[in-house]
This record gives structure tokens, C-alpha cells and sequence, in this order.
């Protein structure tokens, strides 16, 4: 069935364009975007469906290069299915998927086997980053030809660092000549193993073991000088301090050939929100001070930062439940990260066009996937919001199977009424008008 | 309006404590073995002035303490308030010994239930009497007092009120209307 | 007058006037343990139950005193004797202790925010008796209390607290109590056990022991983990007895009427000489003693209705 989007504004970075509009949508493509798109009279209600979308914002799908699926091997936190669901349901038509699974994504049959499951599931794109090193123990490059073919979009070891920094340099050379992209989880574990939390006066209140600001800077300056020595790209992930996003300005300013994500929690909370042991609020990187969150907003607004992405790292009551100290990192993120960030465009740190980008555009750009545009002839992936909404976040009520969510209970405004992700409506939001 | 009613005034409740100190040497043959223990808070200012009187008479000091019987009291735990601790002062065993408890207002019975147990854990003291400057009535256990200053009958709603300061010429009981 | 929390947590979140309380209370039972009969029946029928992940004889066997003065029934749960080490969280063991009805709890455990967890699930009250580097806040109160009994107060004095900072719950809960008891607090130890940020809890920090026991009135030694050296975080247990124990030669540099303290259990000549922890200025067997009366206060003042 064909659709035709009705008196939008659509807000598309990739062809500058900020207008209210009409979008025709035909065979899973964008066909047409005109001021006024009429159904002709050969159109029926079984062959054309108009939504009519007043005062709501049409955006290229977005795209959140940054989820951990947990499948395979660890089905009871996530499955490719339920995170897929999390994620349209967010507004993210397209998500990039970890490779910290068991058995880990560092061969054909494991990229395979995700691209298998999303296709069953059928509702959002997924794409696999597959390991940089066998097994992620940062000791043996894995296959990226291979494991480039069988459709892995880039290659990472996240959840850990790749220590060995002669390793980190021969995978970016040789993803760069793939032309592949590296992302990275800067973390110097000689600084931040023995840590729990950001290391500032609420860790030496709270007698927890602090994970220092500099544990991150150092392995972002270490990266960036390697992609300066052998000319290739580098995409720092989850930027938290300072100290990582001056690192990256810098480099940025001097040639470097280097981008960055963050996540909205970076933005949202302070290590203040660690008082009171919530192991919701345990992830690596940790939250961290005030001036940290200040400087990624700086960097947010000067460009610094290309990206916003969720590190959506769903886990189960048996990891959450228990002590600080042994509680496992990560929170969930694909169904929260949206409003979050649009509290950036209401506190005027990015325009909504810039929002956009940095939620679909970049991300796309970033990983080199044919996504984040709703030029005529892409596929029609495309989020409806209600930048206006206010909603209660509620855990228990969302796609994710995860609960850890360190923003349940809290009032947000904005949300994703509508995904649809090659020409077909994969989530409407329930009580949404359209 | 409450109305207040002075029952003692200040030279009668010396009296009284006069002829409670030669009933309490009489009855005990003298001041052999005997100690006046006076129980926190009313009790304590009477003790004092009853270990005075005697001391005076006999010509002779003897032994006294002061306890607190709060952790032994029934209702302690009852109410979300707990009550404050105040210091116990027996630093002798009560072994053979004569003791006078003194409280001021002899009330329910429960505060001297409490104050007999207190004792028992300081030692098996040979014989425990009980001297309050007021009993008025009502009580909850059977309990009697030894030596008292004046027998009040009251009513329940009524409200006893003992004042003994240093300052004595201030001292009175008072009966207020609840 | 009450505290106004089910629980005791920590002492950074205790008012002023709840200390002053919990500390009078303390003074007025220190009696009690002079008794022949050392035994008031005003917890007939409570039970205490001390659930220690961590192995603290002294700790518990106080507060099982304590409990036992008081007349309550006493259970000791210790992680050996639990199915803690089979794997229950800590979750599942706070909900098997609950239905077994107790009043009181006491929990000591080597992850900070664990009394927290506890106190956050049940009704009953839960009393922090040390949990990782957070607070242990009967010490600290133990502490304060024998400072008072030495020194008649506690305002204007100058405590110098020595040793591994960073890693020390003792000193958390003390700094926080000291400070709001208006002490000026002084804390020394090696660089890299003094943790970041701390001047914001309003004390002052000292490199040097000569400069920290300068005219102190109390000194408070902490215990050295002898553990740490293996992290790296320091050379050796012979350079930290050169650099940072209590000796006769540096005491003296501390007011003529100093007191020593240490919580114990100590490391004689490591992070105090002998004599020093033997001799007439140490007040180290008062804390043990105190610790009892301030564990009866404390369970005193947490029993009991709610209306
Ligand atoms: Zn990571
Ligand atoms: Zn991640």
C-alpha cells in the first residue's frame, strides 16, 4: 500500500530542508515530496492511506548506532525481536547491534544469524558491528572481510578496550581500507578496573572506588593519535568527560580524521544521581560530574559530538538487583533516549534540524549505511514525532525487556507517535491521533 | 478554665517530711544497714531531703542513690517516643540491706512495680519499704507505701503536681484539673 | 524526643540534636555493664539479628552484648554459616530474615549501599554496623562518645584522623560526625589513600603526620589493611610505619592531654607503636567498652512502637 504523509513538517538535515510538506511514499520508497499531494481518483482506501500529520515532525528514521541485542546467548535480558520492538517503538527505524553476545559476533555465523532474526522479527533494521578481535580478548584481528560481506557494518570490541594499542592500530588501518569504520570504548582499565563510579567527591562520600575522568581521556587521545599517524578514521563511543570531548575538538580542528557519539544519559544525569546506591545508574562510562555533562553539551552544540546514541544495554533483575559493587554495567535506552535529547532543542543547546542529525543523519553517515535521508528514491524509513507530547516513563510498560532504567517515574515531553520503516507503519503510539 | 488548688504548701511539706524521717528511723531501729533511694525524677529532690532529715537527727550520714526505672517500665516500648535515659546512681551492692524507696506521688502502682525489679538486679536487699510524700489512690497493682506525707483522694482526670526545689520556701503540691 | 529515621544508616544524614541524643542515651546505660546484674529486661521479647558478611568479632560480639543487656533474643547469621556464599542474593536473604519476624537487623557487609538495600525492603529497622568504604556509624558514635567522656566536648577540639583514608568507612562516618560536633578535623595518610574531593566534607588534609598531630587533642590511628600493598597502593608496610605511624617521638608534637584512638583490631608497630597503644594516653579499651553502651542506645532508641 502506498501512503501519503499529510502537512508535516519535515525536518530533513540530509537535503537541508525545513518545511511543511506532503511525502508520497510508493513501494517502500520515498517517491515524492510536494506542498500538496492529492490522492487521484484512482487511489482507493486499499491502495493509498493518507495520514494526516498537523503540527507533527517528519524525520528520516532514526538511527541509534550504539544497542546491545543480547542475542545470541543471552535471550533473558533481550532478543533480537523484543529490542527491534524497543527501538520503532523509541523512534529508531535503524539500530547498530554490539557484538559482546555469547557466542560473540566475530565470525560469518553469528553476523548471519542477527541479520537472520531481525529479518524474522521484521521491524526494525538492525545492523551487526562485528568483534575487532576473536572473541573480544584484544589479542587476534578477526575475519573483516569475511565478516564485512556477510554484512557487519563495523567493527568494535565494545564493552571492553582494545588495550593493545598495536592491535587498535592494525584494525584501523585495515578497516580503513575496507572502508569500514572502528568504533571505540575508550577505557585505560589500568585507571578504572578497580573502579565502580565516577571518581569526584560524591565517590569519596559514597566510599565507592572511583573509575577517574582521565581512565577515558587517555584512551580517546591514544586513538586519535593513531588514526593522525596512519591517516585513517576513528568513532569514539560513548563520550563522557571533558577531558574526551576537548581531546576530539582538538583533532577535529587539526585534520583528524575522527567522530564521536554520546548517549542522552551523559547529558541528563550527574554522578549526584548514584547517592542512594541505584544500581540504574552503574554503567561504563560512568556518570560523571557537572562540568563533565556542561562540556558534552558544548560539544553537543559546537559540533564535536556527531552523534547521540543509546548504548541500550538491557540486563535482568538478576544482575540489577544486588549490591552496587556486583551489579553488571548498562542501562536500557532505545524508549527514552528521543525525549531526552529533545530537551536539548528546548534548552536551545541544538536547533531541531541539528537534533535530527545527530539522530539519524550522522549516525547513518557515520556507519555508511544508505539511511538518514528523505531524499526521493531512499528507502522510506521515517519517524513521526510529537515533539509536544508529555508522557510519564513507565519501565514495565516498555518493548525492552530490560528494566533498568534510571529515568522511570520521570515526566517527559516529546515522542515518537509513528516508525515506518521501509514504507510500512511498524509502532503507532497508542492514543496518538493519526 | 483550669482551676488549680494548693493542697501543701511549703512549710507543710517540710512537716510532713519531718515526722516521715523519724517514722522511717523508727520503724528500721536506726540508720544500721539503711539506704533512701530516690526514684528519678520526682523522687530524687524528696530523697535528698529525707537523707538530710535523718542524717541531721541521727547525727550520722547515711547511704543513698538515685535510679532510674525507665528500662524496667511496662509501657517503655509502647509509644513511638522512647523516653530519655538518665543515669542510675546505686554504686553499692543492696545485699542485707534496708532500703527506702521515695517517690513523690503514689499513683497506678506501676512506677514502684518497676522500681522493685530495678532494685532486685543490685542485689537481695533484706527488706524494701516504700516513703512518697502523696498517695492519691487509684491503684492498677497491690501495692501499699510504708510512710506517707498526705493521703489525697483524687480523681482520675485530676493531675498531682509535686514541686520541691532548692529553693524551698517555693515548694507545694498542687491538684490540677485535667 | 526521637530519631527520626527506622534506621541508622550513616551518619552524614543524622541531625546534630539525634547524635547529642543517642549519645546521652549512651552515657546513662554505661552503667548497666557495672551491674552485678548486667541485664535490663526492656527488650523482653525483641529480637536482634546480626547478619555479618563480613568476619568482625569484635563488631558483633558488641552488639550482641548490647542486645543481650537489653534482654532482646540474639541471632547471629554469619556468610559462612548462610547460604549467602550458595549464591542467594542479598535480596532473597533480607526477605527469608523478614518472615522470620525480627525487630532489629544489623548488617555488616564489604559493599557499600548494602545496609541501604536492606533498609530500602523491610519494616523492620536496620542498623548499618559497616558496609564497604561507606559509613560505620556506631564506631563513629562509639568514637564521639568517648571523646566527650575524655574531653567534656567535642566543639573546638582538633582531631587528627591518620591513615588509609580512602578505603576507611571509620573515617567517613567520623568526619561527617565530628564535623557537625564542631571539631576542627585534620586527616593525614599516604597521597594516593587521601580520596579525591574530600576537603569538600570540611576537613583539612596533611601530607605529613608531624604537621597533622601538631596540638592535636585526639588522635585517631586507622587501621592499615594490610591487604593494599598488594594493589599497589603502597611500597610496603615498612615504609608506612616509617612515614605514618604513632611513635613516642611524634606524639609529642600532639597537646600534652592528647588522646589516642584506634578502632581496632590494631597493628601494633605498624600504624602505632606499642607503647604508644599500650600507654597511659591511649583510650582504646574505653571505645571497646563505650561501643557496647552506644549499641544499647542505639537499639533502645530504634525498638519499640511507632505511634
Ligand atoms: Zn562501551
Ligand atoms: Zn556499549
Amino acid at each position: 500500500m502506498n501512503v501519503v504523509l499529510k502537512g508535516g513538517r519535515i525536518v530533513d538535515p540530509s537535503q537541508g530542508m525545513d518545511a511543511v510538506s506532503d511525502i508520497l511514499i510508493e513501494k517502500g520508497k520515498i517517491s515524492r515530496i510536494e506542498r500538496d499531494i492529492t490522492p487521484s481518483k484512482a487511489d482507493s482506501k486499499n491502495t493509498l492511506r493518507v495520514i494526516d500529520l498537523q503540527g507533527m515532525i517528519v524525520s528520516p528514521g532514526l538511527v541509534d548506532m550504539h544497542v546491545h541485542l543480547r542475542e545470541p546467548g543471552f535471550e533473558y535480558k533481550e532478543t533480537i525481536r523484543t529490542g527491534s520492538e524497543a527501538a520503532v517503538a523509541g523512534g529508531f527505524t535503524s539500530i547498530a547491534c554490539m557484538a559482546n553476545t555469547n557466542p560473540v559476533n566475530d565470525n560469518r555465523s553469528v553476523t548471519e544469524f542477527i541479520l537472520k532474526q531481525a529479518r524474522l522479527a521484521a521491524t526494525a533494521n538492525v545492523f551487526p558491528v562485528a568483534a575487532l578481535s576473536r572473541g573480544q580478548a584484544g589479542e587476534t584481528l578477526t575475519e573483516f572481510g569475511d565478516l564485512k560481506s556477510a554484512g557487519a557494518v563495523a567493527f568494535s570490541d565494545d564493552g571492553n578496550p582494545v588495550t593493545d594499542s598495536g592491535l587498535m592500530r592494525h584494525a584501523l588501518e585495515y578497516a580503513c581500507s575496507l572502508d569500514m569504520p572502528v568504533l571505540s570504548h575508550c577505557e585505560d582499565r589500568g585507571l578504572s578496573s578497580s573502579g565502580l563510579m565516577h571518581e569526584g567527591f560524591i565517590s569519596t562520600e559514597l566510599g565507592l572506588p572511583g573509575i577517574p575522568a582521565v581512565a577515558e581521556d587517555i584512551m580517546v587521545l591514544r586513538d586519535i593519535a593513531l588514526a593522525r599517524f596512519t591517516g585513517t578514521r576513528v568513532h569514539i563511543a560513548h563520550v563522557s568527560t571533558a577531558g574526551a570531548v576537548q581531546a576530539v575538538r582538538e583533532a577535529k580542528a587539526a585534520g583528524v580524521h575522527v567522530t564521536a557519539e554520546t548517549a542522552p544519559h551523559y547529558f541528563t544525569l550527574t554522578d549526584e544521581a548514584l547517592r542512594g546506591f541505584s544500581t540504574n545508574c552503574k554503567m561504563y562510562p560512568p556518570l560523571r560530574g557537572a562540568e563533565d555533562v556542561e562540556a558534552v553539551k558544548e560539544g553537543l552544540s559546537d559540533g564535536t559530538i556527531d552523534a547521540i546514541a543509546s548504548d541500550h544495554a538491557p540486563h535482568s533483575s538478576v544482575e540489577k538487583d544486588v549490591e552496587f559493587a556486583y551489579a553488571a554495567n548498562g542501562i536500557i535506552g532505545l524508549e527514552t533516549s528521543l525525549a531526552l535529547s529533545l530537551k536539548l532543542v528546548r534548552d536551545g543547546i541544538l536547533t531541531l534540524p541539528q537534533l535530527i542529525e545527530k539522530m539519524s543523519t550522522n549516525p547513518a553517515h557515520i556507519l555508511k549505511i544508505p539511511k538518514g535521508s528523505l531524499t526521493p528514491g531512499c528507502d522510506a524509513d521515517i519517524t513521526l514525532i510529537d515533539i509536544h507530547k508529555a508522557w510519564t516513563v513507565d519501565a514495565g510498560t516498555f518493548r525492552s525487556k530490560g528494566l533498568n532504567c534510571p529515568f522511570d517515574g520521570w515526566n517527559l515531553i516529546g515522542k515518537a507517535i509513528m516508525a515506518i520503516v521501509g514504507g510500512e507503519v511498524r509502532y503507532t503510539d497508542t492514543g496518538a491521533a493519526v | 478554665m483550669k482551676k488549680n488548688t494548693v493542697v501543701m504548701d511549703a512549710e507543710s511539706v517540710d512537716r510532713s517530711l519531718t515526722r516521715m524521717a523519724h517514722e522511717i528511723l523508727e520503724r528500721n531501729r536506726g540508720t544500721d544497714n539503711l539506704i533512701i533511694i530516690g526514684i528519678r525524677k520526682g523522687g530524687v529532690p524528696l530523697a535528698e531531703r529525707l537523707t538530710e532529715k535523718i542524717s541531721a537527727i541521727e547525727g550520722t550520714e547515711i547511704m543513698s542513690g538515685t535510679l532510674d526505672i525507665t528500662l524496667y517500665r511496662d509501657d517503655v516500648l509502647t509509644t513511638g517516643i522512647r523516653p530519655p535515659i538518665e543515669k542510675t546512681y546505686i554504686p553499692f551492692p543492696l545485699d542485707k540491706k534496708r532500703v527506702v524507696l521515695v517517690d513523690d506521688v503514689l499513683f497506678t502502682g506501676r512506677t514502684i512495680r518497676a522500681a522493685m525489679d530495678a532494685l532486685m538486679d543490685f542485689g537481695r536487699p533484706a527488706i524494701i519499704q516504700l516513703a512518697v510524700l502523696i498517695d492519691r489512690g487509684h491503684r492498677e497493682l497491690p501495692i501499699r507505701a510504708d510512710f506517707i506525707g498526705e493521703t489525697l483522694p483524687s480523681s482520675l482526670w485530676e493531675n498531682v503536681r509535686v514541686t520541691v526545689t532548692d529553693d524551698r520556701s517555693a515548694d507545694e503540691v498542687v491538684i490540677e484539673e485535667g | 524526643m526521637k530519631l527520626s529515621s527506622k534506621d541508622m544508616l550513616g551518619i552524614r544524614d543524622l541531625p546534630r540534636e539525634e547524635i547529642d541524643l543517642i549519645l546521652d542515651t549512651a552515657a546513662s546505660f554505661k552503667e548497666i555493664s557495672e551491674r552485678t546484674i548486667k541485664k535490663v529486661p526492656t527488650l523482653r521479647g525483641k529480637t536482634v539479628i546480626t547478619l555479618f558478611f563480613e568476619a568482625s568479632t569484635r563488631t558483633r560480639t558488641s552488639f550482641e552484648i548490647a542486645a543481650k543487656r537489653l534482654s532482646a533474643d540474639t541471632i547471629n547469621i554469619s556468610a559462612s554459616t548462610s547460604s549467602v556464599v550458595k549464591g542467594e542474593t542479598l535480596i532473597d536473604t533480607a526477605r527469608n530474615l523478614e518472615s522470620m519476624n525480627p525487630d532489629i537487623i544489623v548488617i555488616r557487609h564489604s559493599a557499600a549501599g548494602a545496609a541501604q538495600i536492606l533498609a530500602g525492603l523491610l519494616k523492620q529497622s536496620i542498623i548499618n554496623a559497616g558496609d564497604g568504604a561507606h559509613e560505620h556509624p556506631t564506631q563513629a558514635l562509639l568514637d564521639m562518645l568517648t571523646i566527650r567522656e575524655k574531653k567534656g566536648r567535642i566543639e573546638g577540639l582538633t582531631v587528627a584522623i591518620v591513615g588509609d583514608i580512602a578505603h576507611s568507612r571509620v573515617a567517613r562516618s567520623n568526619i561527617y560526625g565530628l564535623i557537625k560536633m564542631g571539631a576542627n578535623v585534620v586527616i593525614c595518610g599516604p597521597a594516593m589513600m587521601i580520596p579525591r574531593g574530600i576537603e569538600r566534607m570540611g576537613v583539612t588534609v596533611c601530607c605529613s603526620m608531624r604537621d597533622a598531630i601538631r596540638n592535636a587533642d585526639v588522635v585517631m590511628m586507622l587501621r592499615m589493611q594490610l591487604e593494599r600493598q598488594e594493589k599497589n597502593l603502597f611500597p610496603s608496610l615498612r615504609e608506612y610505619a616509617q612515614q605514618f605511624s604513632l611513635n613516642r617521638d611524634n606524639i609529642r608534637l600532639a597537646k600534652d592531654d592528647v588522646i589516642v584512638m584506634h578502632p581496632g583490631p590494631v597493628n601494633r608497630g605498624v600504624e602505632i607503636a606499642p607503647d604508644i597503644a599500650d600507654g597511659p594516653s591511649s583510650v582504646i579499651l574505653e571505645q571497646v567498652a563505650n561501643g557496647v553502651a552506644v549499641r544499647m542506645a542505639l537499639l533502645y532508641l530504634l525498638s519499640g512502637g511507632t505511634k
